[in-house]
């Protein structure tokens, strides 16, 4: 293909390089970059699709920070998520992940048993859950009944469906298990063997040898669960609709709403914006925090 | 963990068996609800082998809703986007394999950058783009980006190419074969493991993408699978054991794919924990 001899040898690889990369940096410039800038231009428009597009400068900001109650309530949902379903979920893969890694006859099934629930995704665990958890017929309250617990609302109420939705969303850590499972797998045995020369008792063992040695796994899966958990969106689109009483309005479902159902396409981008500085700010400050807890070893 | 002692063994074991009961439970849930009839979904007694499985529910939803015509354009949507990705991911990457330019370690970096990137930020733009284009309401935005190559395959890719040795791609050079050449017949052959990745992860991707649908099809003939659930549920208010087992036939793809390539999912996952 690049046989020709009029390319000069000099300029054959990097002429090689883009050929081979162009149809990735095409879709970088068409389908990420260009949006991304047409987002931000855009959150300083006012703009319906139908009339001419209005330069209104920060106003859209301006809206969500000192009038629109619901881009409160929806920051507030999506923050009280992330804090509490970001340790949760680390926590669960952490304790399937050591549950995997036992030496036990048949582990190979219970590996796949603790992994299977994160490929089962989409609309249809929605519904499940929907069913599981309906207050009336469902197994959740069902299951309390038979011990004499009279269940809540769960989705339905205000104020338990937002921690129904975190419950929920734990079913699928099977992928972040997966990861702590590799990087438990990586801690040499000596080191366990050391500390029970030294006395220590499993659990000794679990805090000075595992979770320091286990530090830059907790860091990736750290970051990669706060990034995900900020873009939740169809679980709260297909099990509330962001309700009852804007109680699981979470700010991607929001903003939503403001492009395709209020066609309000300036302020969704300025939404959008938002939610990228929080969660860009949220994992650089993980990152940087990251130099005081994760250990290196001098060899890696 | 050496010397493990029989009853500690015994325990764990139960533990696991406890925990595994937990996780399987809302799937044979969601089985037994949909081999019901109506008045059992609705009775309070938490039954989870029905008296008489309804195998019929299963047919009957075929009958009565467009659940084919959902099926096909799901496949139609996720045959597309595995293409796609196969072919520029596998372009893509052994360029940023194999070659050096000036600006290519700055690329891989932007390259990697971008998997951090939310959808909510490109969300407006790309519909205001694909709206432009005529491509409303039709399977194209759902699957041309895919052949413009996607950031996690393509690193993927990278990593299994990093570690062919280069002594083969030498010998191809003296022979004078091209650059696609060489990809075609020396890298290709080496990297089907990593490929059945990106097919495999493409797959989940793309066959349980909501969003997609939900914002470029209006069209109920055109709906996948995802958005055709929700659309039962929304516009027919169909009952609960109709609901489940069309989340059951929505999932079985899903099961089959994870069974056999469960080896493969792992090691990339698992990669790209590493790095």
């Amino acid at each position: 293909m690049f046989r020709s001899n009029r390319i000069g040898a000099r300029w054959k690889e990097p002429l090689t390089f883009y050929l081979l990369i162009s149809p990735w940096l095409i879709g970088l410039a068409v389908f990420m970059l260009g949006p991304i800038l047409a987002s931000f231009v855009l959150s300083f428009f006012r703009w319906d699709m139908i009339s001419p597009a209005k330069f209104i400068a920060f106003r859209n900001y301006q809206e969500m920070f000192s009038i629109d109650p619901l881009f409160w309530d929806s920051m507030r949902v999506t923050v009280l998520y992330v804090l509490f379903r970001v340790p949760l979920a680390l926590i669960t893969a952490l304790a399937l992940a050591m549950m995997m890694n036992q030496k036990v006859p048949g582990i190979g099934v219970f590996r796949t048993i603790y992994y299977l629930p994160s490929v089962v995704s989409g609309v249809a665990v929605s519904m499940l859950w929907i069913w599981v958890f309906n207050p009336n017929f469902g197994l959740m309250n069902g299951m309390l009944g038979l011990i004499g617990i009279e269940g809540p609302g769960w989705f339905s109420s205000k104020e338990w469906a937002l921690p129904t939705m975190i419950l929920t969303s734990l079913y699928s850590v099977g992928s972040t298990a997966i990861i702590f499972l590799a990087g438990l797998k990586n801690i040499p045995d000596s080191l366990y063997e050391a500390a029970e020369l030294d006395g220590a008792s499993k659990i000794q063992q679990f805090f000075q040898v595992t979770l320091p040695q286990l530090t830059p796994t907790i860091l990736f899966n750290l970051i990669m669960t706060i990034i995900a958990s900020f873009q939740t969106f169809t679980e709260a689109l297909i099990i509330t609709n962001g309700g009852p009483a804007n109680s699981t309005l979470f700010i991607n479902l929001y903003l939503y709403q403001n492009a395709f159902a209020y066609s309000r396409l300036g302020y969704a981008s300025g939404l959008a914006w938002i939610l990228f500085a929080l969660t860009m700010a949220l994992a650089l400050y993980t990152f940087k925090s990251s130099r005081r807890w994760v250990y290196y070893e001098g060899s890696e | 963990m050496a010397n493990k002692s029989k009853p500690m063994q015994i325990s764990v074991f139960l533990l696991l068996c406890a925990f595994s009961a937990v996780l399987l439970f809302p799937l044979l849930w969601m089985l037994s609800t949909s081999l019901k009839e109506p008045h059992e979904v609705m009775s309070l007694d938490m039954q989870l082998i029905p008296d008489a499985p309804q195998w019929r529910n299963y047919t009957d939803i075929f009958e009565k809703y467009p659940v084919w015509q959902y099926t096909w354009n799901s496949i139609y949507v996720t045959g597309m986007n595995i293409i796609g990705k196969l072919v520029s991911c596998t372009l893509v990457a052994y360029g940023f394999a194999k070659f050096r330019a000036p600006g290519s370690k700055l690329l891989f970096m932007l390259l990697l950058s971008t998997m951090m990137i939310p959808w909510a930020v490109t969300m407006v733009p790309l519909f205001i783009l694909f709206r432009e284009l005529g491509w409303y309401d039709t399977f194209l935005p759902l699957w041309v980006p895919a052949f413009f190559g996607e950031a996690f395959s393509i690193f993927l890719l990278r990593q299994f190419i990093m570690g062919i040795p280069r002594e083969l791609e030498e010998a191809a050079k003296m022979d004078g074969a091209g650059v696609l050449r060489t990809l075609w017949s020396l890298v290709l052959p080496n990297l089907k493991p990593a490929l059945s990745v990106v097919a495999i992860f493409s797959f989940f991707n793309t066959w349980n993408d909501f969003l997609g649908p939900l914002i470029y099809l209006s069209d109920p003939s055109k709906a996948t699978l995802q958005l055709g659930i929700q659309f039962l549920r929304t516009q027919f208010n169909v009952e609960w054991h109709y609901m489940m087992a069309f989340s059951v036939f929505s999932l079985v793809p899903c099961l089959i794919v994870f069974f056999f390539g469960q080896k493969q999912i792992v090691e990339g996952i698992t990669l790209t924990g590493i790095k």
